[in-house]
């Protein structure tokens, strides 16, 4: 299909996706300081899940990942941060996050299904106790203060990461890349013996999903000031990423903006004052999710609009 | 210097037992239902937590509370695999497909159990004290409770096994660990196998809990640590191998007090690189198939 094709069944869809992303740039002018905030998290979860969505959900590897990512970058706000300008801090933060996720795809992407999943949550872990002593020993304290940000930078930039992850993960779905990858998902053997590089492929964008999650950590760590290990490197994030894309469904980029958009404003009602409940709301959606909703919302939405509708009408 | 050898070895002997124990429960679940269960923790938490409340609030003695916790947690643990995971397995259309949603369907698991845990119980750590009398053995002190808790967890490990091997049901286990589409058409009733092998590794987890507590303090958020633990160990012995888990077991407990008596800060730091290796050298681990 060729880039910039406008879908004749939908020509108000290009418009309206580049109208909300207008609004959504220009949110510091006409909204308050409360919004701005909140927009942030909810882009960062945004960020997360449909990182991991670009990988995973064509492949059908389950990486635990991200929150390994997503701490590198954040520590590399917050040894780096006050030496930096913001904006190179946010760069390094995706780079050195990408050089990882080079290095442990080139080891570990020959796994395959659940031990794949097993040892990316393994690493987050290993990392965090790793760096949780080296700290002590080291450093001689557990934790470090970051750099102060303005909130409109902040938002911004998070906005910008958005942006370009849009993009990207628009150009890979619409590239041979794209189809590569689905047809890796779909038998990974057969996608070998057509001539695709399968191990090559699978790293690469393994990689470059992780520049993504990084620079959402680095980020986001300056809006925090204080980190230490366990809240740097802590799983749940990768969980949410996984529970968030699955949610939403992957058949589609926007089923994990939808699922992550949910979450975070959920998390945002409930996490200071149940902080137990939104987790056990969470745990019960993902049940749900997994026995009823094996395509997410966006999955429902289809089935419920061509039931409505009498004609096929899924995306 | 041969003292404290015999030491760090005793004591890591010790916590092995225990790391055993709670890892035949996931090998089995594992091995033979397909479910990497990362709720498995969470059951050890429960048989943690209600024998604290046992103890503290009507004297129950923990060793009465293995009785109660090990039926409870057998149960619920049937149940669970009745409902949900029964359906997964029959809307699954491949055994992958099954293995990647029963391991995001135990994380959401996991979350559901923690958390009811941590409304009812609360976040505080929580702690009794049992048969802490020190012992002399072989020239060293240890608690009584450490060595009674390491006799418990080899009988019970010891007594599942032969259950496997003796038994009418072990050997429709076994079956279905080998085959179950085969052991189906054998005239095994095969989820009721199956469920019953997801109940006993919760049974399995419960009763670890149960001895647990009698030696460390718990709390509610305590059971991921243990399904770490457990799922290291269970691949380092070999996915759905008992012996497997008793050796992984000992091991991973030798290896952590090794490592703790030269460098105490990196104790987990060296399971995980022992996992992370073993995953890429021999992910069938040391006795698997």
């Amino acid at each position: 299909m060729k880039l910039g094709k406008i879908n004749l069944r939908r020509p108000w869809r290009p418009g309206a996706v580049f109208l909300i992303l207008a609004l959504l740039a220009a949110l510091p002018l006409y909204a308050s300081t409360y919004s701005v905030i909140l927009l942030t998290d909810i882009l960062m979860f945004v960020i997360l899940a449909l990182s991991w969505a670009l990988f995973s959900a064509p492949t059908g590897y389950i990486s635990l990942a991200p929150a390994a990512f997503f701490g590198v970058g954040i520590y590399t706000s917050a040894i780096l941060g006050k030496q930096l300008p913001f904006s190179l801090v946010v760069s390094l933060g995706g780079l050195i996050s990408f050089c990882l996720a080079l290095l442990v795809g080139a080891l570990t992407l020959r796994l395959r299904g659940i031990y794949f999943a097993m040892f990316t949550f393994g690493l987050v872990e290993l990392i965090k106790h790793f760096w949780l002593w080296y700290e002590i020993r080291f450093t001689g304290t557990r934790g470090r203060f970051v750099v102060v940000v303005p909130h409109n930078t902040i938002y911004l930039t998070m906005f910008a990461v958005f942006a370009l992850l849009l993009l990207t993960t628009y150009l890979i779905r619409r590239s041979r890349v794209g189809l590569a990858l689905r047809s890796i998902g779909e038998c990974e053997e057969a996608a070998a013996h057509i001539g695709i590089n399968v191990n090559a492929l699978k790293t690469l964008i393994f990689a470059v999903s992780a520049i993504f999650t990084g620079a959402a950590g680095s980020i986001i760590a300056t809006r925090w000031t204080y980190v230490d290990p366990y809240i740097a490197f802590n799983p749940l994030y990768s969980f949410m990423a996984v529970l968030m894309a699955l949610f939403g469904g992957l058949g589609h980029p926007y089923g994990p903006i939808l699922g992550a958009v949910i979450f975070a404003y959920l998390e945002e009602l409930l996490i200071t004052r149940f902080p137990y409940y939104y987790m056990l709301i969470f745990g019960i959606v993902l049940i749900i999710t997994v026995l009823f909703l094996p395509e997410g919302l966006i999955g429902l939405m289809g089935k419920i609009r061509s039931r409505v509708g009498g004609h096929d009408a899924v995306a | 210097m041969a003292k404290t050898f015999l030491e760090i070895f005793i004591t890591g002997l010790l916590m092995g037992g225990l790391y055993a124990l709670i890892s035949v429960g996931l090998s089995l679940q594992y091995g033979v239902a397909r479910i990497l269960n990362i709720s498995h923790g969470e059951f050890i938490m429960l048989g943690a937590m209600t024998t604290w409340t046992l103890y503290t609030a009507l004297r129950i003695s923990p060793l009465l509370s293995l009785a109660i916790c090990g039926p409870l947690a057998l149960a619920l643990g049937y149940l669970i695999h009745r409902t949900l995971f029964r359906r997964l397995l029959t809307t699954s259309a491949s055994f992958a497909v099954f293995e990647s949603n029963s391991m995001l369907a135990a994380f959401g698991l996991m979350f559901i159990l923690q958390n009811i845990a941590l409304i009812a119980w609360g976040a505080e750590i929580r702690g009794y004290s049992y048969l802490s009398i020190p012992v002399h053995f072989l020239g060293t002190l240890f608690g009584a409770n450490r060595l009674l808790t390491f006799g418990i967890a080899l009988v019970i490990g010891l007594a599942f096994y032969l259950f496997l091997n003796l038994t009418r049901t072990g050997k429709a286990i076994r079956a279905a660990a080998q085959d179950p589409v085969t052991a189906g058409l054998m005239g095994v009733h095969i989820h009721r196998v199956l469920a019953l092998c997801f109940g006993l590794g919760a049974a399995m987890a419960g009763i670890a809990g149960v001895l647990i507590s009698m030696c460390y303090p718990v709390h509610a958020a305590m059971g991921l640590e243990y399904t770490v633990i457990a799922i290291i160990v269970v691949v380092l012995g070999g996915l759905g191998s008992i012996p497997g888990s008793f050796l992984g077991g000992f091991v991973l407990g030798l290896a952590g007090s090794i490592v703790t008596f030269l460098e105490p800060g990196l104790a987990l730091v060296a399971y995980y690189i022992i996992f992370i290796l073993l995953l890429l050298v021999r992910p069938t681990g040391l006795l698997g198939r």
